[in-house]
């Protein structure tokens, strides 16, 4: 007999998939940043006025979103079919296709690659699954430099720094923070540099000019790849991607596997649903598509790479992969109360906030990242601006019980969690238990005063240390019933 | 109209008077209240938690007890989000069918406090007094699971006396979220001190709102700062009269 150990999961020691420490006591850290909040605040409060403003102009966007949920499912239904489409269709136009199990085989496909280009540098589109991969740390040990062209990738690569936030990556630093990493560390700027910024815009646009003219190879992500064509769709705003796009001669573009949608007519759908709920533009400044080679115009040599790096046992959980779905827009980051708060370093993967951790901890297997899904109040407001309408909230609640459940099934005694709510069901199941915890209870009147209870016991002291607790009343409601309501 | 009272573990252990205010209410606007005896708690901590074998034995009471009744009423959006969002499912993931498909019918005839009031019993007006100044903060799980939108406004705004002040961001959470308050008790209190600083810039009396365990967080930390300012339930301000 043969035992099913599950489909493989992205690998340990390579990538940023992965909490470091748990939430709790990384958010602990982060919430006394006073910088930090407030330009987390500032930027996130900016960015939900525009997104509401320009969501609210569309008369069908309840229905857009209905039709990206419903073309999601559909792809993931099918997902084997299309990827095959997908690489059939970018083969047939001059591109080659590479699958790769995980990080570990990606970096070795790119990493060669690049070898083979006989190049020592490439310079980088924007994309958040190079970063899962841990791409630039690999190429860096093969001898190979990554430029990030992105303007707030090239402020965390220069200020060795992790993004924090899936749209905005340098959505920790304000303006002048970014002025003194540039000084610092670009070498070739005015040393008069202003922190306005079109000054520091500008330098950036100086400073990565060479490098967009001399690099021989440019690597992308994919925000979707058309599989009734095999067109590779690229969507920014400043520019940069094009010029990475168009420029090298070989281009490198990394794709999760769950990006691949089946045609044109369901393109058209997210590039609405995209720019509105990620930047809160009704439409993004360059979207970029690229179909295989074209002879004598942009790159010669095309590679698409296919990743999996835990996809696959996503997807094979029946609730949790609608996490897959996700179209990286970034809205739920900017709505959540907790990431608003904390922000994305706090959850120690590339992908932080609500669809973070709904998507980490299946990448890696829940054990791997297993404060994330409790990292929420789950109030909801991540699953209301959602474009693709995921279930965050719902998923949330699934993966602690997953969570629970494995971790019920690998330890032989219960954790004092287990059994305190354990005895909690026990007690709160029964009117005859609980109305006599209730009469036990009321010597927590003892610990009150002015009806109020100051310091409680673990596990329930974190909620004294910041609040008052009630005291328990003289009577519970069901007890002033039983006693024919008096008064 | 008889309406089966669901008081919710937390009121009828620690808020008999939201249970009591409830009462007064439903029977002033001439309603007959019953509260069944066998019912206990909904479960929604232990789904929430990640405990859902654990919680199947409250949702089964909660079937069990509630069936027989045609219409139910909890003072609180969050269990009543439960029962309508989680019962069935979690029962459904537990493997038992049946119960799932009890646990729909049930929540089905489940209502918070102000749907009952104004989409079953249709009223607006309950004919309340309360001078005082008041801020209302919406909980989550009413306005995002059970999409109660402007109703408990629309109930506040009829009650005599009243002076009902707009509260900042009022759609955001207080922080509160279940076990969340514990486990991420830092987190939980930075967004705590934010609603608590809005709730103040109002100059309201009184922070009402339809959920007893949102009030006990936003209460508990106005409490704690001496500020002066108190929760009151829905309940007891539409049960109040001159």
């Amino acid at each position: 007999m043969t035992t099913f150990l599950g489909l493989p999961t992205a690998p340990r020691g390579v990538g940023h998939l992965r909490e470091t420490e748990p939430f709790p006591v990384a958010a602990r850290r982060a919430l006394a940043d006073t910088q930090l909040r407030r330009n987390l605040g500032k930027a996130t409060s900016t960015i939900r006025a525009k997104r509401a403003a320009v969501v609210a102009e569309l008369p069908d966007w309840e229905e857009l979103r209905a039709a990206g949920q419903a073309i999601k499912a559909r792809t993931m239904a099918n997902l084997d079919g299309y990827l095959e489409e997908l690489e059939a269709n970018v083969t047939a136009r001059g591109g080659t296709v590479h699958w790769a199990r995980d990080a570990i085989e990606a970096n070795q496909i790119i990493t060669g690659l690049i070898q083979a280009a006989g190049a020592t540098e490439a310079v980088k589109v924007k994309s958040i699954v190079t970063d899962e991969i841990g791409l630039n740390d690999a190429l860096a040990g093969a001898g190979i430099t990554a430029h990030e062209t992105d303007l707030a990738e090239l402020i965390v690569q220069l200020g060795h720094d992790r993004p924090s936030h899936i749209l905005v990556p340098a959505i920790h630093r304000n303006r002048a923070e970014i002025r003194d990493i540039f000084l610092r560390e670009m070498g070739d700027v005015d040393p008069g540099l202003t922190d306005e910024p079109a000054a520091l815009a500008e330098a950036a646009r100086l400073h990565l000019r060479r490098q967009f003219l001399t690099a021989k190879v440019g690597i992308s992500g994919a925000n979707f790849g058309v599989a009734e064509t095999g067109t590779l769709c690229v969507v920014e705003s400043e520019g940069n991607g094009r010029m990475c796009l168009t420029l090298p001669q070989t281009l490198i573009t990394v794709m999760g596997i769950e990006k691949v949608i089946p045609s044109w007519a369901d393109l058209g759908v997210f590039l609405q649903l995209l720019p509105r709920s990620s930047t809160g533009e009704r439409m993004n400044p360059y979207t970029s598509m690229w179909t295989g080679v074209t002879p004598g115009d942009g790159p010669q040599d095309f590679h698409l790479v296919l990743l999996d790096n835990g996809r696959t046992a996503a997807l094979a959980d029946p609730v949790g992969r609608e996490a897959l779905h996700c179209i990286r827009c970034s809205a739920c980051l900017n709505v959540c109360p907790v990431y608003e708060r904390t922000g994305g370093h706090a959850y120690g993967s590339v992908y932080p906030g609500p669809i973070g951790a709904v998507l980490s901890p299946q990448l890696t297997g829940v054990e791997d990242n297993a404060s994330l899904p409790y990292a929420s109040s789950l109030c909801g407001a991540c699953y209301d601006v959602c474009p693709v309408k995921i279930n965050i909230p719902s998923l949330l609640v699934h993966l602690r019980a997953r969570h629970v459940e494995e971790a019920r099934h690998g330890r032989a005694l219960p954790t004092p969690e287990a059994i305190t709510m354990a005895a909690a069901s026990w007690v709160l199941s029964s009117p005859a238990r609980l109305s006599a915890a209730q009469r036990a209870g009321r010597a927590g009147r003892l610990l009150s005063r002015n009806g109020r209870i100051g310091t409680l016991p673990p596990p329930l002291a974190g909620w004294t240390r910041a609040r008052d607790a009630p005291a328990p009343p003289r009577q519970s409601f069901r007890q002033w019933w039983q006693q024919g309501r008096p008064e | 109209m008889r309406v089966a009272l669901f008081i919710t573990c937390l009121a009828d252990t620690l808020f008999p008077e939201v249970g009591k205010a409830t009462v007064t209410l439903l029977e002033r606007l001439g309603h007959q209240v019953d509260f069944p005896a066998e019912q206990a708690c909904c479960g929604q901590m232990h789904v929430n938690t990640g405990y859902q074998p654990e919680a199947m034995p409250m949702i089964r009471r909660y079937v069990e007890t509630f069936e027989p009744h045609e219409v139910i009423v909890a003072p609180s959006g969050s269990c009543v989000g439960s029962i309508a969002h989680q019962h069935a499912m979690v029962a459904r993931r537990q493997g038992d069918e049946e119960l799932a498909r009890r646990a729909d019918a049930v929540a089905a005839r489940t209502y918070e406090l102000s749907q009952l009031l104004t989409d079953v019993l249709g009223v607006e007006d309950v004919g309340a007094h309360y001078p005082h100044r008041v801020a209302y903060h919406p909980t989550c799980h009413s306005l995002r699971l059970l999409r109660v939108g402007d109703r408990p406004l629309r109930l506040l705004r009829s009650v005599s006396g009243i002076e009902l002040v707009p509260l900042p961001d009022a759609e955001t959470c207080c922080g509160f979220g279940g076990t969340f308050a514990v486990k991420n008790s830092d987190t939980s209190t930075a967004m705590l001190a934010d609603k608590m600083r809005n709730v103040m810039a109002t100059g309201a009396e009184v922070c009402t709102a339809g959920d007893s365990s949102c009030l006990m967080h936003i209460g508990g930390g106005l409490s704690r700062l001496r500020t002066g300012i108190k929760t009151v339930h829905l309940a007891e301000i539409l049960a109040s009269t001159a």
